[in-house]
């Protein structure tokens, strides 16, 4: 089976700064990849390329078997992103903005339900407008809006922040269902002992590149 | 989903968050309404039939005025938690994006015209004469609400890619709805009856902005996901 | 562009060649000429006497700024169709418009001065005075889209496609506010005693001024492309730094 995620040398800019200096990295089918790495290393902007948001400048890249360096529209609705933003309207309820994000892919009423039941947003915080809702409250009605989505790459920055203990139970267990379903993971994150649980393999991102297998 | 499917969704969508945040209500009308206050003085009311005369122009650069807040507003929207990017990330069309804010706008719009026109009524005592009359002027204010709306969302999108843009916008923007402004305000005057020209010609500049309106909502549909794409 | 340049190669940084040493040096010459013919060789008019003389820039400015824009929207649509694409014509889009604004800011100051003399009133509200005020803002508006950032092909799709709104807009523009007012004067130049001299010294001025309009683009264009260069480079320069990042990070 092709690769989900194959980076060969990519380089990536935000205005004149080199986000990716020439990031390679295959994902297979099923995996759950853990990228760790410091502050800048350029993480968030590796996810943000896969999910064609950042346009390739110099290399090759194929996600989801679309050639970014050709259409990097194309790629869009086969990924989840799931940014340090959350991407919801504060003044919509929780059940309103996954019923919102859910309709872009045809989501049904059922479904919507049972990823507001599964993030532990249904009942009566679905109908609270997100904007009265705690940081981690809003965390898992961001992932409820994911997992309507039904991307066959979930890319994740940082999943674990503002979550409680019970959200991070929650979270790991929705990412072992969506993958079980056919799904394939890449995490961003700094929490390592949560997430190196979760992943079934870790690379280390430094410099705008991927600098290898860690420990 | 289709282009309109996804123009309703997103139109209703920031048409229920305006119902739930009602920054239109509590803080644009006001600034609209201030706006004709200050028209007034400007004007020196007392001692002219200026401001009579000059209402239909009021309503019009007031809205105007008003429509630079609203697009800032309606694109912070998308941008505060970065829904502009899942909008993306989703596949969502753009035309159909477009359109969907474009409509959204265009009803506030209306909402705005109304009470402006209202307002012209009261402080600036200009009336609309007969049945005639409120029908040029109510086809006046949804032909032009929808140019504007076009415009606005065009020129919106281009200044809401990135931080430090919204200083642009009313350069950009000011300039080109100059049509708009002209031909509302003319047909605006037929309808009160203030500038001397008739029922026929306020209609002819109707048709003036229709053609504008075309235009704008037309190529805003065809060029806004490259205007978007960063 | 505040960077250092890199270290002197084997590319010509320069921006001349030896056509647009000639081509700037027949300018020179037919600006001379111009200025001889407007000052010294053409009579002072019966009615507006030396004020006349404004016209032999004031006319030419305004048609080779309308020239500019017709490029700038020609060179934009000649980016956004697909199988022409090349920011070879984003460049030669910005470098016309910069020239097109300076011509017409040269038309607004020239005119205003020459309706001063002619009207007695700085400005009035016809609708070519107003249409080109309304361009130069329009203008001035897409040179500042083009200051947006981005990468080189970001920049030069967004700024053609606003200069294809331009050009759509501009004629609705023009013919609304001439629908607005109409009290406007006929044709300025069919005024008056307009001897074949006279004539002839507009002529030469727009042959001057087209002179170096070609001169100016030629080389702003040049520019242009160094600068995109430059900012290749510096994008080279900086992934070395980048990818040092990590050989420390790993030490």
């Amino acid at each position: 089976m092709a690769d989900v995620v194959d980076l060969l040398d990519v380089v990536a800019v935000i205005g004149s700064f080199p986000a990716l200096a020439g990031a390679t990295l295959r994902v297979e089918p099923g995996e759950i990849v853990l990228l760790r790495g410091p502050n800048g290393a350029g993480k968030t902007s590796l996810l943000r390329l896969c999910a064609g948001l950042l346009p390739v400048v110099r290399g090759s890249a194929t996600v989801c078997g679309v050639d970014l360096t050709v259409d990097r529209r194309a790629v869009r609705r086969r990924v989840g992103l799931l940014g340090h933003a959350n991407g919801l309207y504060a003044d919509l309820t929780v059940a309103e903005n996954v019923a919102f994000w859910g309709a872009t892919v045809g989501a049904t009423r059922d479904e919507v339900d049972a990823a507001l039941v599964r993030l532990g947003v249904g009942g009566r915080l679905a109908g609270v407008p997100v904007g009265r809702l705690s940081a981690g409250q809003r965390r898992r009605t961001a992932l409820a809006c994911l997992v309507v989505r039904r991307a066959t790459l979930w890319l994740l920055d940082e999943p674990h922040a503002g979550l409680d203990a019970a959200g991070r139970d929650e979270l790991d267990a929705t990412l072992r269902q969506a993958v079980q379903a056919g799904a394939t993971v890449l995490i961003a994150s700094h929490e390592l002992e949560r997430a190196a649980g979760l992943a079934t393999r870790t690379v280390e991102v430094v410099g705008g590149q991927v600098v290898g297998v860690a420990p | 989903m289709s282009v309109w499917a996804v123009a309703r969704r997103i139109a209703a969508k920031d048409l229920r968050i305006e119902a739930r945040s009602r920054v239109l209500v509590n803080q644009v009308l006001p600034f609209s309404g201030v706006v004709m206050v200050l028209f007034a003085f400007a004007l020196d009311k007392a001692s002219s039939d200026i401001p009579r005369q000059v209402a239909p122009g009021l309503v019009w650069l007031a809205t105007v005025f008003s429509l630079l807040v609203m697009i800032q507003r309606v694109f912070a929207v998308e941008r505060d938690d970065g829904a502009l990017d899942a909008l993306r990330v989703a596949g969502v069309t753009p035309a159909g994006l477009f359109l969907g804010k474009t409509i959204g706008l265009a009803v506030q719009l209306l909402a705005l015209d109304l009470v402006l026109v209202v307002l012209a009524v009261i402080l600036f005592d200009t009336a609309v004469a007969g049945l005639a009359a409120a029908g040029l002027l109510a086809v006046t204010v949804v032909v032009a609400g929808t140019a504007l709306a076009g415009v606005g969302t065009l020129y919106g999108g281009l200044a809401a890619g990135a931080k430090g843009r919204d200083t642009l916008l009313p350069l950009l923007m000011l300039p080109v709805v100059v049509p708009v402004l002209i031909g509302a305000t003319r047909s605006t005057e037929a309808a009160f009856g203030t500038g001397g020209i008739g029922m026929t010609e306020g209609w002819a500049w109707v048709a003036l902005v229709g053609a504008f309106a075309a235009l704008a909502v037309g190529g805003g549909a065809l060029a806004f996901g490259a205007l978007l794409e960063e | 562009m505040g960077r250092a340049m890199p270290a002197p190669s084997t590319t010509r940084n320069v921006t001349g060649t030896r056509f647009t040493r000639g081509l700037g040096i027949a300018t020179l010459a037919s600006i001379g000429l111009l200025a001889v013919l407007g000052l010294v060789v053409t009579p002072a008019d019966a009615v507006q006497r030396n004020g006349v003389r404004i016209m032999y820039v004031h006319v030419p400015s305004v048609w080779l700024a309308y020239l500019a824009f017709v490029v700038t929207g020609v060179a934009s649509a000649a980016y956004l169709w697909p199988r022409t694409r090349s920011l070879t014509w984003d460049r030669i889009a910005g470098a016309s418009a910069e020239i097109g604004v300076l011509y017409v800011a040269i038309t607004l100051v020239t005119g205003s001065l020459w309706g001063r003399l002619s009207w007695g009133r700085y400005w009035v509200w016809d609708a070519r005075l107003t249409t080109t005020a309304l361009l130069f803002v329009t203008y001035l508006g897409y040179l500042a889209v083009r200051g947006l950032g981005g990468t080189h092909p970001q920049r030069a799709r967004r700024s053609a496609l606003v200069a294809m709104f331009a050009v759509v807009e501009i004629p609705l523009v023009h013919f609304s506010v001439q629908r607005w007012n109409t009290l406007h004067q006929e044709e300025s130049i069919a005024k008056g005693e307009i001897n074949g001299l006279m004539l002839f010294a507009i002529f030469w001025g727009v042959v001057a001024f087209t002179l170096l309009y070609v001169w100016l683009l030629l080389h702003r264009q040049r520019v242009m492309a160094m600068e995109d260069a430059v900012e290749d480079r510096g994008l080279d320069r900086a992934l070395v730094e980048r990818r040092a990042e990590a050989l420390v990070g790993r030490t």
